[in-house]
């Protein structure tokens, strides 16, 4: 058997184990820990929508949580809208409203470059947080949204509400075919011109490649996916709020994308389960600590100090992230 | 011609609160300006986007409000925020930037990222969500023109003018002025000539955090002191320091002034949060049209 | 019969140093040596290291093996000011004088040491002045504003600020007029009777052999020649081969 269609089948195994487990998984679990592994999913399409753009063009945007809003704010439209709330109907307009801020960001991403586009990002992110903010008649401003969850299946022929498991698989659904159908795309012709975009840019158009339009596409790309994760999000925790628009989210998206391995796909959402999971780790730990150790205001003490002090030291000593080390560590 | 004299009497009308803002709008870009030369001087020298910056700016407010309440003088309190801040943006250079150098630019926004995350958490464990208050070390009114403004306002343009002009003669006429130049235009050349680069970049970092706390304990007294206070800063200041122009010192005091008026004016008709707007569209019609700054000459 | 590679007496060493830019092996085991008070020439085609090799010892570029060495003492890994402080001078190929500075705040950066007298100081620029008159003139214009040659010699003038014990030449001639060249000429002549040693990387043949004692030939990263600049003036036949002049 060549090498290629071994390594081939060796992930595929690989895969199949992985999504066996997940299915699995919310029937052992107890609830918590289902709506838990749900998160992370949904986290994990929303940074592996920003891996598009960080590890295979070379482009930091800030600006993913004007995507995942939108989406989040699409969904809700439409579900408050019709009665009874259409999924297919939310989805949709979870991805047209992403879609549209995709494009308006696109403009500028052929543009500007790394730090420029960065800050642009960040500044598109909090334009759009300002407007949902203030627009509260619309928008429910501060307060955000909320309504009810629509129904799975298809309206007029069969529904059935969500239960916690199959709104489980119906998100690992999602997340599996958006992995597919991305991991389809980066190996693709088209996903190696992004590559050698990064890699070298002058180059890329020197060669006579219209850069300007694979940015365009790659921005859309990601900026729907990023949607798609917001409209998951906006059906499993029926409401919607600003906060997930403010530029902080877009930093903790990167965050999940370095941990895990930048320009991997699948690096993304280890990094967001690595993150989560340290989330619930420390926010046990510190209240333990204070009791057993008389120190009560270790009690209130942020997660986000340990988590922070963790990102930055694996920024320094492990930049490939979880991923890499390991891709490294097995072949040793 | 109607729509002219509308505006007019428009103007008229308003005129108290458009002088009035014009002051204010002059004052906050002094603060802003503080704020906005220590980030650029960082940008200029050594490549770095400090995204802490406004993290630092918090800080200071934050050591402001203990120091004060220890020792009850304002004056106190700022000297030691400006000197505790510096050692603490040295620190933070030696151990997390110093490692990353010649590395992506991209790990540095990161590392500047996780740091502003850890500081603004850590000041939210230690002195909790409600804002505290710096009072100002002297109150009362003077009589601009025939309107009543707040001293202390004015007495931090004028300090904040004061730091500024102060930097500018280091840089110029200093030494160690010349050593921060030579590096920020040719790092490897600086080294050849026996400057000690390294130190020279924490030096500057160093710099940037003093200037960023001054503004926040001078900042202090006209808003609450709360973690989140630098998020807002940062923001304008990294807008400032686009339109002015990366590494142009001359171009984000400008930039600052220019940003903050339109911002203060805007806030007349609009709710302040959405002032943040104004200032958007002009980074983005500056990033279209002149990307490397409006202060800036073109380039040849 | 060609002098010892290395010096005994040796000021700088260049110990079988291989050194890569990214993946490109640019040196390939160069050794040389410099001893006190000397101009030693480099000679050699565009493109085979010679540049490369005086960054190496300034520290500019680190090396994946051998060593350099100062009066005996190892400095590969030091870094660059360290090694400005220990009295290497560089003078680079395209000058890299500090265009936004003016004349005077481009010698201060090599002038405002630690240790260093301000009646020295006064010394130093005095001297500088008397040989670089133009650049006396000109004290308070920015850099940029200077003509090619007076670059070249605001480039030579600051490394001299630093009172090295060697300079580290690369083509200063390169791009001047031949009035400037022969001016270029003097200065090394100058230096040389003040003790200072060279190490002179130049395209021009003729003027390499009239400033040096000892030409050293460079092909493909590595030194293929050695000889004192003598013994080349008399035949020159290897200079032909390896250089196609």
């Amino acid at each position: 058997m060549s090498p290629s269609s071994r390594h081939a089948k060796v992930y595929w195994t690989g895969f199949a184990v992985i999504m066996a487990l997940l299915i699995i998984a919310p029937l052992v679990l107890p609830e918590f820990w289902r709506r838990f592994l749900t998160e992370i999913l949904i986290w994990g399409l929303l940074a592996m929508s920003s891996d598009i753009l960080i590890g295979y063009v070379g482009m930091v945007s800030f600006g993913h949580s004007a995507f995942f809003g939108l989406g989040m704010y699409g969904a809700a439209a439409a579900i408050l809208m019709t009665n009874p709330p259409s999924l297919w109907l939310a989805i949709l307009y979870g991805l047209a409203g992403s879609a549209g801020v995709a494009l308006f960001v696109a403009y500028f991403s052929t543009r500007l470059r790394d730090i420029y586009f960065a800050i642009t990002t960040l500044i598109f992110a909090q334009i759009f947080y300002v407007i949902i903010f203030t627009w509260t008649e619309v928008t429910g401003g501060e307060n955000g949204l909320s309504f009810s969850r629509p129904q799975l299946g298809i309206p007029g022929v069969y529904t059935t509400p969500f239960t916690s498991t199959t709104l489980h698989w119906f998100v690992l659904a999602v997340v599996a075919v958006s992995y597919l159908v991305l991991r389809r795309i980066t190996q693709s012709p088209f996903g190696m011109v992004l590559q050698s975009i990064r890699e070298n840019e002058a180059r890329t158009r020197a060669v006579g490649y219209p850069v300007e339009r694979y940015k365009i596409v790659a921005v859309m790309l990601s900026g729907l996916f990023a949607g798609l994760a917001g409209v998951l999000y906006a059906i499993q925790n029926r409401f919607a709020a600003p906060d997930f628009v403010y530029f902080l989210v877009s930093g903790e998206v990167v965050i999940f994308n370095v941990m895990g391995g930048i320009g991997t796909l699948v690096g993304p959402i280890v990094g967001a389960g690595f993150f989560l999971g340290l989330r619930e780790g420390f926010s046990r730990l510190f209240p333990w600590i204070a009791s057993t150790f008389n120190l009560p205001q270790i009690a209130e003490a942020p997660y986000l100090i340990p988590v922070g002090i963790i990102f930055i030291a694996m920024v320094i000593f492990m930049p490939q992230g979880l991923l890499g080390f390991a891709r490294r560590w097995l072949n040793r | 011609m109607d729509f002219l004299w509308h505006v007019w009497d428009a103007l008229a009308a308003n005129r108290d609160i458009i002088v009035i803002q014009t002051v204010n709008g002059i004052v906050t870009g002094m603060i802003l300006a503080l704020v906005a030369s220590g980030l650029t001087l960082i940008f200029g020298i050594m490549d770095v986007v400090n995204f802490a910056h406004g993290e630092l700016f918090m800080l200071g407010a934050y050591v402001g409000v203990i120091v004060l309440a220890a020792t009850g003088s304002f004056w106190t309190a700022l000297i030691v925020s400006v000197l505790t801040v510096a050692l603490i943006g040295a620190v933070l250079q030696i151990t997390t930037l110093r490692p990353l150098i010649g590395r992506d630019p991209l790990t540095t926004i990161l590392a500047t990222f996780g740091i502003s995350l850890v500081l603004q958490n850590y000041a939210l464990w230690q002195f909790g969500p409600v804002a505290r208050k710096i009072q100002e070390p002297f109150t009362g009114q003077f009589t601009l023109f025939y309107l009543q403004y707040p001293w202390y306002r004015l007495v931090i343009a004028g300090l904040s003018a004061a730091i500024i002009t102060a930097l500018y003669l280091f840089l110029r006429y200093s030494t160690y002025g010349i050593w921060i130049r030579a590096t920020t235009q040719d790092r490897v050349m600086a080294q050849a000539m026996g400057i000690p680069v390294p130190s020279v970049h924490t030096a500057v970092f160093a710099i940037g955090a003093g200037m960023a706390a001054a503004s926040g304990v001078l900042f202090g007294p006209l808003v609450g002191v709360n973690h989140a206070m630098g998020l807002d800063w940062v923001l304008k200041a990294f807008i400032v320091v686009v339109v002015g122009g990366m590494g142009n010192l001359g171009g984000s005091i400008a930039a600052s002034i220019f940003i903050s008026l339109l911002e203060a004016y805007a806030s007349i008709w609009v709710s302040p949060s959405q002032a943040i707007i104004v200032s958007s569209v002009v980074l983005i019609l500056t990033l279209l049209f002149r990307p490397t700054g409006l202060f800036v000459p073109t380039p040849k | 019969m060609s002098p010892p590679v290395t010096p005994q007496d040796s000021l700088v060493t260049v110990e079988d140093i291989h050194t890569y830019y990214g993946k490109s092996h640019i040196l390939h085991g160069v050794s040389l040596g410099v001893g006190r008070g000397e101009v030693v020439g480099l000679l050699g085609r565009n493109g085979v290291g010679k540049s490369t090799t005086l960054k190496t010892i300034m520290g500019l570029v680190h090396p994946s093996q051998g060593r350099v060495l100062l009066e005996g003492k190892p400095i590969t890994r030091l870094p660059p000011h360290k090694l400005a402080r220990l009295g290497i001078g560089y003078v680079p190929e395209d000058r890299r004088i500090f265009r936004l500075l003016t004349v005077m705040e481009n010698l201060r950066t090599g002038l405002d040491r630690a240790g260093v007298s301000e009646a020295k100081k006064q010394e130093l620029l005095d001297k500088v002045y008397a040989y670089f008159p133009v650049l006396a003139e000109r004290r308070s214009q920015a850099g940029g504003t200077l003509s090619g040659g007076e670059q070249q010699m605001l480039a030579i003038a600051r490394a001299m600020m630093l009172e090295p014990k060697i300079i580290l030449l690369d083509e200063p001639t390169e791009g001047l007029m031949p009035r400037m060249v022969s001016q270029i000429s003097q200065i090394i002549d100058v230096l040389h009777r003040e003790g200072v040693a060279i190490l002179l990387v130049e395209q021009n043949v003729p003027l390499t052999l009239a400033a040096s004692q000892r030409i050293y030939i460079m092909e493909k990263g590595v030194v293929r020649h050695h000889a004192a600049a003598a013994e080349l003036k008399a035949d020159d036949a290897v200079i032909h081969q390896y250089l196609g002049v």
